[in-house]
């Protein structure tokens, strides 16, 4: 059984116009610190064991469905957990 | 000439979309859902506005994937006329038949309100009926409007005359080029995000979007129907 992890956020040269807002209000609240906030999603799957090559199948879920490459950029972490 | 109304689970402007057909238009329509495997009864077919599938991951990322878009996708590849609007627009986006995306629109916020359009080409199954330039009041009702594409995929656009309404005066979501519409590249699939549905009627504060239906059957009767 794995665990993953997958992360989408809108590319770097997209425009993010929820990040811009919240860094508006990251510094309304004086964290003028902040440079730049980027808001994406976040999705937890548990997929079974296949012959199937996990990362594969990872990328091709991200490819097909769990982002829109033409505006997004996804990354993954696959954990294996063994089921008790 | 026969429209075929898509209906996926939270659609809600198919209703207005089968008012504008049958009565405005005074053309045949079917109500389609969502898991139907043929269109081929159909002459036209067309994508309602709403929030297919609660526009839960991205708007339409889930309706592409519905049964019934195989038979879109033959339909698109026949060169019947398909029109997607708003949500329709998205869901074609993400099925490919259009290129491109939608963003959030700019302000982050859901407008809802009649705006100017200006026809950027005439020469088309969907347009023949208005003026080039013709300016055009048409309501938007969208959160994510905002449309992107890369600079290739633009030039691409602007060359082949793909642009076919933009945004006059000002532009309500930020999208590139002020673009509220494109067409594919053979000139049969139509997305755009205001809604001609909701102004086919001087009652209804415009009637401006009829010509859109109205250029649809020109072009049909024209290839179909033999005249004596």
């Amino acid at each position: 059984m794995y665990k993953v992890k997958v992360y989408v956020t809108l590319r770097e040269n997209v425009l993010d116009p929820q990040g811009t807002a919240v860094k508006g209000a990251l510094h309304s609240l004086s964290y003028r610190e902040v440079q730049d906030v980027r808001i994406g999603k976040f999705m937890e799957l548990v997929i079974e064991k296949s012959e199937r090559d996990i990362e594969e199948l990872v990328r091709e879920m991200c490819e097909k469905l769990l982002a829109n490459t033409v505006i997004e950029d996804y990354r993954y972490d696959i954990e294996e957990v063994v089921v008790q | 000439m026969k429209f075929a109304v898509i209906v996926f689970p939270g659609s809600n402007c198919d209703v207005d979309m089968y008012h504008a057909i049958k009565d405005e238009l005074g053309e045949e329509v079917e109500y389609v859902w969502h898991t139907a495997d043929s269109l081929d009864a159909f002459d036209a077919i067309l994508l309602p506005g709403g929030f297919s599938y609660g526009d839960y991951l991205r708007s339409g990322a889930i309706a592409r994937f519905s049964n019934v878009m195989k038979a879109i996708q033959q339909a698109a590849e026949e060169g019947k006329p398909i029109l997607g609007v708003c949500n329709g627009f998205q869901i074609l986006l993400e099925a490919g038949l259009l290129p491109g995306a939608m963003r959030r629109n700019n302000s982050l916020k859901f407008i809802c309100r009649p705006v100017a359009l200006r026809v950027e080409n005439n020469e088309t199954m969907f347009t023949s009926l208005y003026e080039q330039g013709e300016v055009i009041t048409i309501p938007i009702a969208h959160g994510e409007g905002n449309y992107y594409c890369d600079e290739e995929t633009l030039q691409k656009l602007v060359d082949n005359r793909q642009i076919i309404f933009r945004y006059h005066d000002e532009n309500p979501n930020g999208s590139l080029e002020n673009i509220a519409g494109i067409m594919n590249e053979t000139g049969n699939v139509l997305g755009m995000m205001p809604h001609p549905e909701r102004a086919v009627d001087a009652l209804l504060g415009s009637a401006d979007g009829l010509k859109l239906f109205q250029s649809i059957v020109k072009y049909w009767r024209v290839k179909h129907v033999v005249t004596s």
